[in-house]
């Protein structure tokens, strides 16, 4: 057992939480606790402060507004599976993660900010084209999901700076795919993960956006693919897929294993939106 | 100080804020029905229910207990008389080693208290998150579908 001794501020306003942030930049940002409080327990994290954001106004709810949905970053997985403002893409993406104890506790902005490769929900954001809100004492900033992840669980927040809530347009013409392959339907890390989005007119696909988790250090688009499916090469465009990712062997998995089932995800769910098995 | 609701008892809790709540419940409130399974999140040997949400009691630091009412397996018989689903395992023999069996019963009574009559599916979703090493699932979705008068 490894109980941290660090001290530990717990902020109920957003204000409250920037300014903690602003006057502790070394503490460790905790939301619902669900990877955090693992890597205490087990020795590979040591804290030197912590900053309890659960339970925190103004950073929870999901919301329209004018031109989307705003979905709080201590938005739990169990509030993205109730909401129906939400594509239904996501809120299976939220089914999938953990079980219910971990959905009733883990957030999505827990889930963008820690940023394992393997989070289920980042390659949808990617997908989505989402926009995340981060703020500090000095102001708010949009950034955009494909420049979030900056490298193996590294982001573009500076320490003084929280994610407050990501944005979505979705678009109700498009379709929107989430898939994950894991071990088991429940408690399962994927081995890969998809996120996808293409808007089709007259038959042909106008727009394309492919992301893929647990197949590089960070969630990835997938250029070569969407370049691909635009230019009109539908099904056959998954043969790109290798151009662009670089999976790896480690103890969920295989290099060999990821490569060939990011393809057959990938081209099934071409096949699925062009109206073709 | 950190003080919340243990089964509708006021505690009063002095320890480090990131002490897990698990080792609170165990440890500082002798409350040892709560078991630890894996310590990560995996396996739901100790499950609690927060504000009557089931968690994982390994999961969450003392500081988040603040203000909050925790029902553990020990709340859910009332007084001497055995809630529906604990009679339903006994009777179902859903139990082998026990130690996940806590967390089972506190996972299925947060099912039933928000759905009377969830379908078999949703019984085995329900329960997705806790573990049996011994692998006696088959019994234990007897018991719950039974205590709830499902299909």
């Amino acid at each position: 057992m490894h109980t941290s001794t660090a001290p530990v501020w717990s902020a109920s306003t957003l204000r409250e939480a920037l300014e903690l942030r602003e006057a502790h930049p070394e503490a460790t940002v905790l939301a619902g606790g669900t990877d955090l409080m693992v890597f205490v327990e087990s020795g590979a994290m040591t804290l030197h402060g912590v900053l309890n954001i659960w339970g925190c106004d103004g950073l929870s709810g999901i919301e329209r507004t004018e031109n989307g949905v705003r979905v709080g970053a201590l938005a739990t997985w169990t509030d993205v599976r109730r909401s129906d403002l939400l594509p239904s893409a996501l809120r299976e993406c939220a089914a999938t993660v953990g079980a219910a104890q971990i959905q009733n506790r883990g957030t999505v902005g827990g889930n963008i900010v820690n940023g394992s490769p393997a989070g289920d929900s980042l390659p949808l954001w990617l997908a989505l084209d989402a926009t995340f809100e981060v703020a500090s004492t000095g102001g708010s900033r949009m950034v955009p999901a494909a420049e979030f992840w900056t490298g193996y669980r590294q982001n573009a927040l500076t320490s003084r700076e929280l994610l407050v809530a990501v944005h979505i347009q979705p678009n109700p013409a498009d379709h929107l795919h989430f898939r994950k392959v894991g071990t088991r339907m429940a408690q399962a890390i994927s081995k890969v993960v998809l996120g996808g989005r293409l808007r089709v007119e007259d038959g042909a696909i106008r727009e394309a956006r492919v992301a893929l988790g647990s197949v590089a250090a960070t969630p990835v688009r997938l250029p070569s693919v969407e370049a691909a499916l635009v230019a009109g090469e539908g099904r056959e465009a998954a043969k790109h897929v290798s151009a662009d990712i670089t999976p790896i062997d480690d103890i969920r998995s295989t290099a060999k294993y990821r490569l060939s089932v990011a393809e057959r995800i990938v081209s099934s769910w071409i096949g699925q939106c062009l109206g073709r098995p | 100080m950190t003080h919340f609701t243990v089964n509708g008892r006021d505690v009063s809790v002095d320890a480090l804020p990131m002490t897990r709540l698990l080792d609170v419940l165990r440890e500082e409130l002798r409350l040892t029905g709560t078991k630890e399974g894996c310590g990560e999140g995996e396996c739901g040997a100790c499950t609690v229910l927060v504000d009557g949400v089931p968690v994982n009691s390994c999961l969450i630091p003392l500081a988040q207990a603040q203000g909050t009412a925790i029902t553990t397996v020990e709340g859910i018989a009332e007084d001497d008389r055995l809630d529906p689903i604990q009679e339903a395992f006994i009777e179902h023999g859903a139990a082998q080693c026990g130690i996940c069996t806590p967390g089972f019963i506190v996972t299925a009574k947060a099912l039933l208290n928000e759905c009377s009559s969830p379908s078999r599916r949703q019984v085995r979703e329900a329960l997705a998150g806790n573990l049996c090493r011994c692998t006696g699932y088959q019994k234990i979705v007897d018991a719950v579908v039974d205590a709830m008068g499902a299909d």
